[in-house]
């Protein structure tokens, strides 16, 4: 039986109270009928005896209390799928925005997920070739590692992430089926329109489903568009044994949308205002990468972040690099002096590089090579720091050579163009010949043997 | 009481341990054979005649510590093979220790390197909200690791409790106790038990956001003010102890601590630090240049040092303290002289200054730092620590004398002595450590020609 509820007892923000409902179960979505006839949806929040909350995705505004007839449907939110949904765009909860017409669904799905048993999952193994050396190297991306880009406002994260699309090759696995999930919550018009050209331009479009928040749709929608794009992304996973990349940007505007709709719940803030389940929360996104026994599919995650001011404290950042394997993070420094991309090697990391590299994945030096060059970074940014200090003209010879070692690998490892893919073998080989610029004692955390291989002095040349 | 025991798996025996709160007189006993894990095994009738029946389980509510007999004077070092946790920041069979580091400091790779190599007979590995991958990695990983005390899968020795961070926030508060339950009860049998609690901060958040869903008044943080109460419950459930059958057994824990924007001043942070012996203070600059482990030698302590003492005389050899003493000793000079060579560059310094230096670069990059992927280096025994430490010293005893004799210390770094301490680690295998005595000859030689001439 379907009951039909008239008139409304609350209204505060985004959130309607209804009294007296009766067996409300939490996360059920509702239909609400406006006295001029309009629809909205909304899901029920909180559950205090016979007194539910609900939220309403389109906004609030126009709602009376009397007269609004609200009717429950009995079931979470579930998002249509079928095979046909790569190539086109939705709205953040899933309804079809390209004027196509509706999805006729294989399957619906509750965008909620539930949580992958580790018993069951696969450890990832198996590197995607990005064609970006600083990351090939240095920071190896994992099918079904959820691997964020930590940007900031103004730096080139978008043109980053569009450039790993087009260039993503699985390694070792040439006719695995491969396609993105787009998931845009809260940003402008122009950077939707910019992914949406750059999937164009090269050709990948139609392996693409998008997920269309803007700055201006409402924040409610904000909140369920990374939910239903990652139940998308599962669904290509494993139900079609599909490659699937998710890229969300940003994710510090859904945080906000977060934070925005516990305020007006009356929950108790946790740091800067961000709900105290701002962690679970995030995590019950970021969780739902990986790869699956039995399937062949795998979900690798791209998230987007910009840091406020720059700041990777701020719990946004800070949250996400406790539940992701690794980050990229951006350097406004970099960025400035027009290094494209902008990575900043030293506080970057991928945890799950070190077992899906070396010896049968990529080449069995590796991983000597990538600490090297951390650890030689590392030391040029001590020898820049007493540059400036007392000048470059008083420092060492080995501090000098530290130097020349920075700039190079600045400029001829770290920077490419947008449009330049290096093979691993290539940024591999690009490694050993900056490391070769360094006197060899200085190279202290590779071992005898493999330096005897790769380790060529200028002079030898 | 035991009143039975079956193999669990290969390397670990479980003992069936009668209640600890059922006494009285047996009725009847089940013969030796094959059970299941439900069948009644013995009876036993009480003092106000009612009868119990014993199978092969039992159950012990999660948040009560199991009773004990006797708490001992916990003077047995956990050996980890870890060079910079045994010899600078050992930690006791029975003790706390607590890992706070920011994201990418190495906290969950610390775990895993003193969950493989700690000699403790069983390790109980809490997953408290964190990665999945992480989880399944540990899975293979370990099944497929072979503990070279055994010569057995480290599976068999190892018991994982996974709640990853998008399971229930309820089942995560819970988790902990459930790890540490276990943990007494294998302790109870006489075993010598490790947990690894990753993170205790994600426990905390749990409590703070079950805290916030019934309203209470949070105190710091949002977090509830019965915070630190619940972390030194959950602490003073360590020790070494003789069980209620007369064994003697421990549980020791190590909590990892995931600090807000890496700030050590946080309440959960703060208030671990309270509770705990042993300090190893992960630090984000040393992870940068891929430092690992990355333990700040600086801010780390370990209270433990005076207890174990005594042990490492013993077993170890008698100057192990002191050369520990020694290399911190090098380590807070060396600090202290970084602040002058950060200001004007190591230039200016007097020779015997430089030679301070250039010994603890040898210390950092040669003994503190250990490369947990190389067959070697990711397991060191004492007698090899040891001996590193002793050509480490030797070396710098000799240069020091050198350099009061006028050899200029460019003479010294050139011969490539240090470079030659630095590689110990690679260049002496762990069955192999007699090379090591070769190194204290050779030292003295190639100094000797200096001084000569």
């Amino acid at each position: 039986m379907i009951f039909e509820y008239i008139g409304v007892k609350e209204i505060n923000g985004s959130l309607i109270v209804l009294d007296d409902v009766d067996c409300p179960s939490y996360e059920e979505i509702v239909e609400i009928r406006l006295d001029n006839g309009s629809v909205r949806h909304g899901r029920i929040v909180t559950i205090e005896g016979g007194r539910a909350v609900i939220q309403v995705f389109e906004g609030t505004r126009g709602i009376s209390l009397n007269n609004t007839r609200t009717r429950l449907k009995g079931r979470p939110m579930e998002l249509d799928l079928s095979p046909e949904i790569q190539g086109r765009i939705f709205s953040g909860v899933g309804t079809p925005i390209d004027g196509l017409g509706r999805i006729y669904p294989e399957k619906r799905m509750n965008v909620n997920g539930t949580p992958i048993n580790p018993v069951s999952r696969v450890y990832p193994q198996n590197y995607i070739c990005t064609g970006i050396s600083s990351i090939d190297t240095l920071i190896t991306l994992i099918r079904g590692q959820k691997l964020p880009i930590f940007s900031g406002s103004g730096m080139k994260h978008n043109e980053l992430a569009a450039q790993i699309v087009r260039q993503a090759k699985i390694a070792n696995d040439e006719d695995a089926k491969f396609c993105i999930v787009f998931a845009a919550m809260g940003v402008k018009n122009d950077v939707a329109d910019y992914f949406r050209r750059s999937f164009e331009e090269s050709g990948v479009l139609g392996r693409v489903t998008m997920f269309l928040n803007l700055a201006n749709d409402p924040i409610i929608e904000r909140i369920l568009t990374p939910r239903c794009a990652l139940t998308a992304a599962e669904y290509l996973a494993f139900e079609h044994d599909m490659h699937v990349l998710v890229i969300m940007t940003d994710m510090t505007s859904y945080a906000e949308a977060c934070r925005e709709f516990s305020s007006s719940k009356g929950e108790i803030p946790g740091r800067k205002g961000y709900p105290g389940y701002l962690y679970s929360d995030l995590a019950s996104l970021y969780e739902r990468a990986g790869m699956i026994k039995g399937h062949k599919g795998s979900v690798t995650q791209i998230p987007i972040l910009t840091m406020p001011n720059d700041d990777i404290t701020h719990p946004v950042p800070d949250l996400t690099g406790y539940i992701t394997e690794g980050q990229i993070v951006l350097d406004r420094a970099l960025d400035g002096s027009g290094i494209y991309p902008p990575v900043s090697i030293l506080p970057s990391l991928s945890r799950l590089m070190k077992d899906g590299i070396g010896e049968g994945f990529t080449r069995a030096d590796h991983a000597a090579l990538s600490n090297q060059l951390f650890a030689s970074y590392a030391k040029v940014q001590d020898a820049r720091s007493l540059a400036s200090v007392i000048g470059e003209e008083e420092l060492s010879e080995s501090d000098k050579k530290l130097l020349e070692f920075g700039k190079k690998f600045e400029n001829m490892f770290i920077r490419q163009s947008e449009n330049e893919a290096r093979s691993m073998e290539q940024s591999l080989t690009l490694g050993w010949e900056l490391l070769s610029e360094l006197p060899r004692e200085e190279l202290d955390r590779v071992d005898n043997e493999t330096l005897e291989k790769f380790y060529h002095a200028p002079e030898s040349k | 009481m035991i009143y039975a025991t079956c193999p669990e798996t290969s390397i670990i025996e479980h003992r069936c341990l009668v209640r600890p709160d059922l006494s009285g007189v047996v009725e009847s006993v089940a013969p030796n054979g094959k059970y299941k894990i439900n069948d009644v095994i013995v009876t036993i009738i009480d003092d106000n005649n009612k009868k119990h029946e014993l199978t092969l389980c039992q159950k012990w509510p999660i948040r009560h510590p199991r009773p004990i007999n006797d708490r001992l004077y916990a003077n047995i070092p956990l050996i980890t093979g870890q060079r910079v946790i045994d010899a600078l920041f050992p930690i006791a069979k029975g003790g706390t220790a607590a890992i706070p580091g920011g994201f990418g400091t190495g906290k969950t790779m610390t775990q895993h390197q003193l969950a493989k190599w700690c000699d403790a007979d069983i390790i109980v590995y809490v997953g408290c909200g964190e990665r999945g991958n992480e989880m399944s990695q540990v899975l293979e990983e370990f099944s497929s690791l072979i503990d070279p005390k055994s010569n057995r899968p480290m599976t068999d020795r190892t018991c994982l409790i996974a709640n990853t961070s998008n399971m229930p926030v309820a089942a995560r508060e819970a988790s902990i106790y459930t790890g540490i339950t276990l943990a007494e009860y294998y302790r109870d049998m006489g075993y010598h038990v490790a947990i690894m609690a990753d993170s205790t901060s994600r426990w905390a958040e749990a409590l703070r956001e079950i805290s916030g869903r019934l309203e209470e008044m949070p105190a710091e943080e949002g977090f509830p003010a019965y915070l630190p109460s619940r972390l030194s419950e959950f602490y003073e459930r360590a020790g070494l102890v003789e069980s209620l059958c007369g064994k003697q057994g421990s549980v020791t824990i190590i909590g990892a601590v995931s600090p807000q924007g890496s700030d050590f001043s946080e309440p959960v942070t703060q208030n671990t630090k309270r509770f705990t012996r042993c300090f190893w203070a992960l630090d984000k600059s040393l992870a940068y240049a891929r430092h690992y482990p990355a333990i700040n030698w600086l801010d780390s302590y370990s209270e433990y040092a005076g207890d174990l003492e005594k042990w490492y005389c013993d077993n170890v050899g008698e100057d192990f303290m002191k050369c520990r003493e020694r290399f911190s000793a090098l380590l807070q000079e060396e600090a202290s002289l970084m602040e002058i060579v950060k200001l004007i560059g190591s230039d200016v310094l007097p020779d015997d200054q430089k030679l301070i230096i250039e010994i603890t670069k040898a210390i950092r990059v040669g003994f503190l730092q250990q490369n947990a992927f190389h067959k070697d280096d990711t397991y060191v025994p004492l007698s090899k620590q040891l001996k590193m430490m002793r050509a480490t010293l030797h070396l710098y005893d000799v240069a020091a004398y050198a350099v009061a004799q006028g050899v200029p210390l460019s003479k010294i770094t050139d011969s490539g002595l240090f470079d030659k301490i630095i590689r110990i680690k690679y260049d002496v295998p762990n069955d192999k450590e007699e090379l090591l005595d070769s190194y204290t000859k050779e030292i003295d030689d190639v100094i000797n020609t200096f001084t000569v001439s």
